[in-house]
């Protein structure tokens, strides 16, 4: 049975519709990444089953219905989202930033996973008491992920983790994410640009245009198909 | 007489500081500047007067007061600015509070006549002698009472998993509701705050003014004085600031000539000053914009 089951009919912002006719399932501990050129709908996706867009169908979640939910609900059922570019709090320090991320979890259960998320990177315990802005932008994005993770979701969704990092830190980072999500068994999904890092740690794939689903199939034989090679791999 | 002078000032300053404090916490929470807030505070303090005509100790009947105010606050906001907010209609929010500014100042005309009132002072009559010079119960009382409040705030924002939620939701209003987070509920929170801390500014002031419906109209002007000169997001910064405005306000009153009639010019030209030469104010940080 799946974890996550989408039916949009139709979604977007006020009159202006992005989506239409998306259909597909994450099962749990599932990874699926979504690919698409810029402005195809990819990031709508996501925000869609966050509760942040207007929507028309169902989303459920281990057979709990989502849509209508403020966002605040959407995150307590068990989704973390990382959105594009600015998963941290620039103002609040390291530690905090991970406190918020286990908001919805009793405060002492957060506080003493904050401290093994640190043990863990020591990067962060470093800057424990720093505001995050002061991060560079690869320890910002890890900090967002373990964040998300804090709140110990059954899904994680993931915009564009590679967005303006450097391609080494960006391998560096998937890498991470893999045996995050693997030690875990969180479900994952993935909107991103480097399609090759992505299908590489993704299992399953959706190719987005215009606002609906052109293509599907498992990652490899994504990768295989010479239209997505053409399109994502720039092979 | 210079440092009694002082002493007054620090005393009133700090009202305008906390009622400065009030006008930041709402400014944090909704982004608008709510000049309601001042007839807010008038009503608090009627409604302090109003229990201890009834019978209530002076205390009991503040601390009612505050409660009743940040029940009141949170429902204006719920009813009255969430929904502008939400649409992002920042100029019909500020005369949204406008309009609220009037409706209560009607409402309390209406209700409690336009007759002066006393309201009891909260720490006695008297002075106590500090460093040789006498300084009134009533200067020492205020000024600790807001220290009090503002060392509890302090501690409630810093230190506390509520206080987190509510930085988080003023830091990133998105992420901290996908965070689980529910940002109606923070700005609520803040709200609430404000009215409560309005509510004491305005029953700590009423006895020095004698309570009358236009009692807090140039009060607030000192109080956005205070929250100008802060930085307008930093609540240390707007006790801070008010007491630096009633320090100036009561020398420039004393020292200048005429000066009782330039106290109100005072407020307005650190108004017209901070925002020309250091528009951040002191303890806000310039708004660095990423293009």
């Amino acid at each position: 049975m799946s974890l996550l089951s989408v039916d949009i009919a139709a979604a977007g912002y006020g009159p202006a519709t992005v989506l239409r006719d998306i259909a597909f399932d994450v099962p749990a501990g599932g990874r699926t990444v979504i690919l698409g050129a810029n402005g195809a709908g990819k990031t709508t996706v996501l925000r869609t089953i966050s509760g942040l867009c207007d929507v028309t169908g169902s989303i459920r979640l281990g057979g709990d219905e989502l849509v209508g939910l403020p966002p605040y609900r959407v995150a307590a059922a068990g989704i973390a989202h990382v959105p594009q570019g600015r998963g941290t709090f620039g103002d609040l320090t390291v530690r905090e930033n991970l406190l918020v991320g286990g908001a919805t979890r009793p405060h002492r259960t957060a506080a003493m996973d904050a401290d093994r998320w640190m043990d863990r990177f020591p990067r962060l315990a470093e800057r424990s008491g720093r505001p995050a802005s002061g991060l560079s932008g690869g320890e910002q994005q890890l900090l967002a992920i373990a964040r998300a993770l804090m709140s110990a979701p059954r899904l994680l969704l993931l915009d564009e983790p590679s967005l303006g990092l450097a391609p080494k830190i960006t391998t560096d980072l998937f890498a991470t994410l893999d045996e995050l999500c693997a030690e875990t068994g969180t479900a994952m999904l993935l909107v991103e640009q480097n399609a090759q890092l992505a299908l590489g740690i993704a299992d399953h794939a959706l190719v987005i245009e215009s606002g609906r689903i052109t293509m599907r199939g498992p990652a490899t034989e994504l990768r295989d198909n010479d239209d997505v090679r053409r399109a994502y791999l720039g092979v | 007489m210079l440092l009694q002078q002082l002493a007054d000032g620090i005393a009133t300053g700090a009202i305008y500081g906390a009622l400065g404090l009030a006008i930041v916490l709402v400014y944090r929470a909704s982004r608008t500047l709510n000049f309601a807030q001042g007839e807010l505070a008038l009503l608090g303090a009627y409604v302090s007067w109003q229990l201890t005509a009834w019978g209530l100790p002076i205390w009991a009947a503040l601390l009612a007061s505050m409660g009743v105010l940040a029940a009141l606050s949170v429902v204006a906001e719920r009813v009255l600015v969430r929904p502008l907010v939400r649409r992002h209609q920042a100029l019909p929010l500020i005369i949204v509070t406008l309009g609220l500014m009037i409706a209560i100042n009607a409402v309390v005309g209406w209700a409690w006549t336009y007759q002066t009132k006393e309201v009891p002072a909260l720490f006695g009559s008297g002075a106590i002698e500090v460093l040789g010079v006498a300084v009134s119960r009533q200067d020492i009382g205020i000024v600790l009472t807001v220290l009090v409040v503002a060392i509890g705030l302090g501690v409630l924002f810093e230190r506390t998993p509520v206080g987190l939620r509510m930085r988080a939701a003023i830091s990133a209003p998105e992420s901290a509701e996908l965070s689980g987070i529910s940002t109606g509920r923070t700005m609520s929170m803040g709200w609430a705050i404000a009215g409560a801390v309005g509510a004491l500014a305005g029953t700590l002031i009423a006895p020095e003014l004698f309570l009358h419906p236009g009692m807090m109209a140039p009060v607030l002007i000192y109080a956005f004085a205070a929250a100008t000169l802060g930085g307008l997001e930093s609540p240390p910064g707007a006790l801070v600031g008010g007491i630096v405005v009633g320090v100036v306000e009561n020398l420039a009153g004393s020292y200048l000539p005429h000066g009782s009639d330039f106290k109100q010019v005072v407020a307005l030209v650190i108004i017209v000053a901070v925002l020309l030469l250091r528009p951040q104010g002191l303890f806000g940080r310039r708004e660095v914009v990423r293009v």
